[in-house]
């Protein structure tokens, strides 16, 4: 249907054009029609990526769907896109995603619609192009750029504390990044190019090394986020309407993740071994810490917040294990994260629709007013503490499989959480679900509309299929991932 | 002896923006308010006109003239062409906001032409002595253009301060050149520079009078510890004058530095390049940790603009052709933001109101969504956030300065950006997420609307594709230090 030559850079600017569209219906009046185009926007998107899939060599370690063509000479940065296994799953869970985000705000935003829309649409594409990008400055700027969107989400529709929360996270992220920037440009003063793929062959002394890593952990980790830097998550998550928290969820924390997989561990092979014992700790502080910090929140976003850096706690576990298990694990563990994240904060959205409130202790036995989307919410809620047959159990288990082959002490620790992970999620989901009905409120709640359901459902058949069945996931990753293990097993010294 | 008729093509364009700008001031004396428009039509002819002379006089190869005083070289007439453009757009934006402050003359029109004289002749200056004529030429224009509110005290005492700043610093130039012509024994930056390269100059005046001379140079760009006089003038300017403080002179200054430090003193690098790097030091922390404080938008945009400064020093003071080429992108992309950050605010600017507070520009979104984004994309350029030009921009200096071994350098300025980012970020958040104050309708300025526009498309559209603009800046550098 499409040729394979331009179908990458489809990916990237359908979304932005159908973007610029929708800009383009300008006021509120014609909310209408920019919610439809935003709509055939994200469809056509989805529609563009699918091909990736179907038309993926599985049997491949390699780029595929390579585009390369000058852009700035001057620096010889190349606009450079290519997928292997370990991309290409995430830009279909982009576009996935962002066609839920769209139904999801169809009736809830009522201000400025055109510009709501628009930013996801953008955001859609800068995105896929982050993890496209075969060349540091376009994957810089792609990263970068995705900033702008996602800050005017949260601050022009968030909640009360917006303007707090929006520029906390940019100017962490932003710090990060640079520190990034400075990474790349010396690598640049080596190799000569900006190509990720030569940054992967040259060779670096312990001491580049370790600077390199830290300037790229500055990045990532504060993307992931990891504890420490994890703080802005939580602020940004509450304040952002939910269609930004889905995406905030689903995909920008996977960033970091795809950073240290595609930048950190095969350019500075060496400093990653060094510092896995690093990593590792900070991973495993998250993921029994900040669990435990997820069990007392009394706000369910935040509650989730926290939970999802918990989670992701397993992916850069699994990512600084080097070996098969833990890497597929952990890429498992984000696509899945990536569904029952985007669940869980449109279940509260959907919550917070009606009450306008957040806080666990405001509901109470919603199941006796919404039985159909209580049967959702335990869903994914079980989806989230890992129950087998649903997607948020094979990722972990794979992790921690990968883990118990490094230390038996570290896998002890990870899988100690899952009973932390039941605990805050089905705490939650007792208090706010189960029960009599707690107030007046609860009891005049309207049980969701069909759309709604098709949303939630669409998640639902993902995690329930992807728990079931996840072959048709792990065997896209797989020769990339051996690949990526094989080269990082070779030092650079 | 005999009198040889110099050869006056490449200095063309300068004869005839001086014929035109005095036809201009005789003209105007004829012409009634009414018609006052025709002096600024003439004004915008000269410059269209000195652009096609430029072009068509411009050879690819340096041609020197006067005695060696003068020269035309690719990276003059680059550099003449975009101070055109600055010097036209800073018209278009200015015409409406100073016809409701009385301030549509002639004085004004000819003053502007005078101080873009003095730009040209600092541009293709080959010779102490002209750079000296040309800074003079440009700095009293500017000192009268900023004092033509005659009544407004703000104005008058900014006039004052900038002239009394800007003769010291004059004087600091000037002694420093007598200490290097002492040295070298010439004035002629090409016999100079053979001078030092051959070793014979006494080496404690030389660095002597390169202390004094980076001093004076320092002033006129506006970095610290010369930039006293930076926010004071910005602020106490009218708007359309500090508009054209703040774009076109910046392309200037840069070919100063460039004949100076560059070409003249090139064999005193390591001298200046210490020097350089306390300055750019200094600009990117105090210019990022003012402009925090700041309420009043001209005064943050000017303690802004100190630490864009230093930026560019990033790239001079790398002492390859590599960084001078990233430097005059710099310039480049930093004199289009300028244009469009004070533009923005005239724009907003009414009879009797100025928008110059930050809180005037809340809500904007909700007022003109147009004008709110084009804001964005010039705030997110001057934070080097991509895909603006602003990005490149810092980019590139970056890179400059990393080759050149100035690691620690770099990531210091790196820190220093995203201190920017907050105040920028400001910006952004009072048009964004605050509700307006301010609910009177924004009067309609065709020209400079779309001018408006057309410079915030610019900013994204050089940031998508700068390969074109980098280019030239890297051959026109190429052309003229090889």
């Amino acid at each position: 249907m499409f040729s394979g030559l331009s179908l990458l850079s489809l990916v990237i600017w359908v979304p932005i054009v159908a973007g610029v569209a929708v800009l383009a219906t300008g006021s509120d009046r014609n909310a209408g029609l920019a919610r439809v185009l935003a709509l055939i926007g994200a469809l056509a998107g989805l529609v563009v990526s699918l091909p990736l899939y179907t038309q993926f060599d599985t049997l491949q370690a390699g780029m595929q769907f390579v585009e390369i063509s000058p852009w700035i000479e001057t620096f010889r940065i190349t606009y450079h896109l290519g997928v292997d296994g370990i991309s290409v799953l995430f830009i279909l869970l982009t576009s996935f995603t962002t066609v839920l985000v769209v139904i999801a705000g169809w009736k809830v935003i009522e201000k400025r619609v055109a510009q709501y829309m628009a930013a996801f649409l953008f955001m859609s594409g800068l995105m896929n192009g982050v993890f496209a990008a075969l060349d540091a400055v376009l994957f810089y700027v792609f990263w970068e750029a995705m900033l702008i969107p996602m800050f005017l989400i949260i601050g022009v529709w968030g909640g009360p504390n917006r303007v707090y929360a929006a520029v906390k996270f940019f100017l962490y992220t932003l710090l990060g990044s640079l520190l990034m920037l400075v990474a790349f440009i010396y690598l640049y003063s080596k190799v000569g190019t900006f190509e990720i793929l030569d940054f992967h062959r040259v060779s670096l002394t312990m001491t580049e090394q370790i600077l390199i890593f830290f300037a790229f952990f500055m990045a990532f980790a504060v993307k992931v986020p990891m504890w420490p830097v994890h703080t802005w998550l939580p602020d940004a998550h509450v304040e952002a309407p939910t269609g930004g928290s889905v995406v905030l969820a689903a995909i920008m924390l996977k960033m970091g993740a795809y950073g240290f997989l595609r930048l950190s561990l095969p350019i500075v092979p060496d400093a990653s071994h060094a510092l896995s014992g690093f990593m590792i700790t900070l991973s495993l502080i998250a993921v029994v810490y900040i669990g435990l910090v997820a069990l007392v929140q009394a706000d369910m976003k935040k509650l989730i917040a926290y939970s999802s850096i918990s989670h992701m706690g397993f992916v850069t576990l699994g990512t600084f294990i080097f070996n098969a298990y833990g890497i597929e694990g952990a890429l498992v563990q984000m696509i899945s994260h990536g569904f029952i994240s985007a669940a869980l904060f449109l279940c509260v959205g959907v919550l917070y629709d009606r009450m306008h409130s957040r806080m666990i202790a405001d509901y109470g036995g919603v199941a006796n007013t919404m039985p159909k989307f209580a049967a959702f919410f335990v869903l994914f809620a079980m989806a989230n503490s890992g129950l087998p047959a649903t997607s948020g159990f094979v990722g972990e288990f794979m992790v921690i499989m990968g883990t118990i082959k490094i230390n038996f002490w570290y896998a002890f620790l990870a899988a100690i959480t899952l009973i932390f992970g039941a605990s805050y999620t089905l705490w939650m989901v007792k208090r706010v679900v189960f029960g009599a009905v707690a107030n007046d409120h609860v009891g005049k709640l309207a049980d969701i509309s069909s759309r709604e359901f098709l949303v939630l459902g669409l998640l639902a058949v993902a995690v329930l299929a992807m728990g079931l069945y996840p072959l048709p996931f792990t065997e896209v990753m797989h020769h990339s991932v051996s690949n990526l293990l094989s080269h990082v097993a070779q030092s650079k010294l | 002896m005999t009198f040889v008729a110099p050869n006056l093509i490449p200095a063309l364009p300068e004869i005839f923006v001086l014929i035109m700008a005095s036809l201009i001031l005789v003209a105007d004396l004829f012409l009634s308010d009414r018609n006052r428009y025709i002096s600024y039509i003439l004004t915008q002819l000269t410059l269209l006109g000195a652009a096609w002379i430029t072009i068509s006089s411009g050879s690819a190869d340096a041609v020197y003239t006067f005695n060696g005083m003068f020269v035309g070289d690719v990276m003059a007439n680059v550099l003449k062409m975009m101070t055109y453009l600055a010097v036209a757009a800073v018209l278009v934006y200015s015409r409406s906001y100073i016809q409701l402050r009385n301030l549509f003359t002639g004085e004004f029109f000819v003053l502007v032409l005078f101080a873009m004289l003095g730009m040209m002749v600092m541009i293709s200056a080959s010779h102490f002595l002209t750079l000296y004529l040309g800074l003079e030429l440009l700095s009293l224009s500017l000192y009268s253009l900023v004092a033509l509110q005659r009544d407004s005290a703000q104005a008058t005492e900014a006039a004052m301060k900038y002239f009394v700043l800007g003769a010291l610093a004059s004087g600091l130039l000037l002694y420093g050149m007598s200490m290097i012509y002492g040295a070298t024994g010439s004035l002629e930056i090409g016999k100079v520079a053979a001078a030092i390269q051959q070793g014979g100059a006494n080496k404690t005046v030389l660095t002597f009078g390169l202390v004094f001379i980076v001093a004076g140079l320092a002033f006129k760009l506006g970095v610290v510890p010369f930039h006293m006089w930076i926010p004071d003038v910005y602020q106490g300017a009218p708007t359309a004058v500090t508009l054209f403080i703040g774009s076109a002179p910046k392309i200037a200054a840069f070919a100063f530095v460039m004949r100076l430090l560059a070409e003249g003193l090139n064999g005193l690098v390591h001298d200046w390049q210490g020097m350089l790097m306390i300055m750019a030091v200094l600009s990117m922390a105090i210019g990022n940790l003012a402009a925090i404080a700041q309420t009043n938008i001209k005064r943050m945009l000017a303690y802004s603009t100190i630490s864009h400064m230093g930026f560019l020093l990033l790239g001079i003071l790398s002492g390859t052709l590599n960084g001078y080429s990233s430097s005059m992108f710099y310039v480049l992309a930093y004199v289009l933001m300028s244009l469009g950050s004070f533009g923005m605010i005239m724009l907003l600017s009414r009879r009797g109101f100025e928008a110059e507070n930050l809180d005037d520009f809340k809500g904007l979104n909700q007022r003109r969504p147009w004008y709110a984004f084009v804001m964005l994309l010039i705030m997110f350029s001057m934070a080097g956030v991509p895909p603006t030009i602003g990005f490149y921009a810092k980019l590139s200096v970056l890179q400059a300065a990393l080759q050149a071994g100035y690691l620690w350098l770099v990531v210091f300025a790196v820190l220093m950006s995203v201190i920017g980012a907050f105040y920028y970020l400001r910006i952004i958040k009072l048009m964004y997420f605050d509700a307006p104050l301010d609910q009177a309708p924004l009067a309609s300025q065709p020209d400079a609307g779309m001018l408006i526009s057309l410079n915030g498309l610019a900013v994204l559209a050089l940031g998508i594709l700068p390969q074109p603009l980098m280019a030239l800046c890297a051959y026109s550098i190429q052309k003229s230090l090889l």
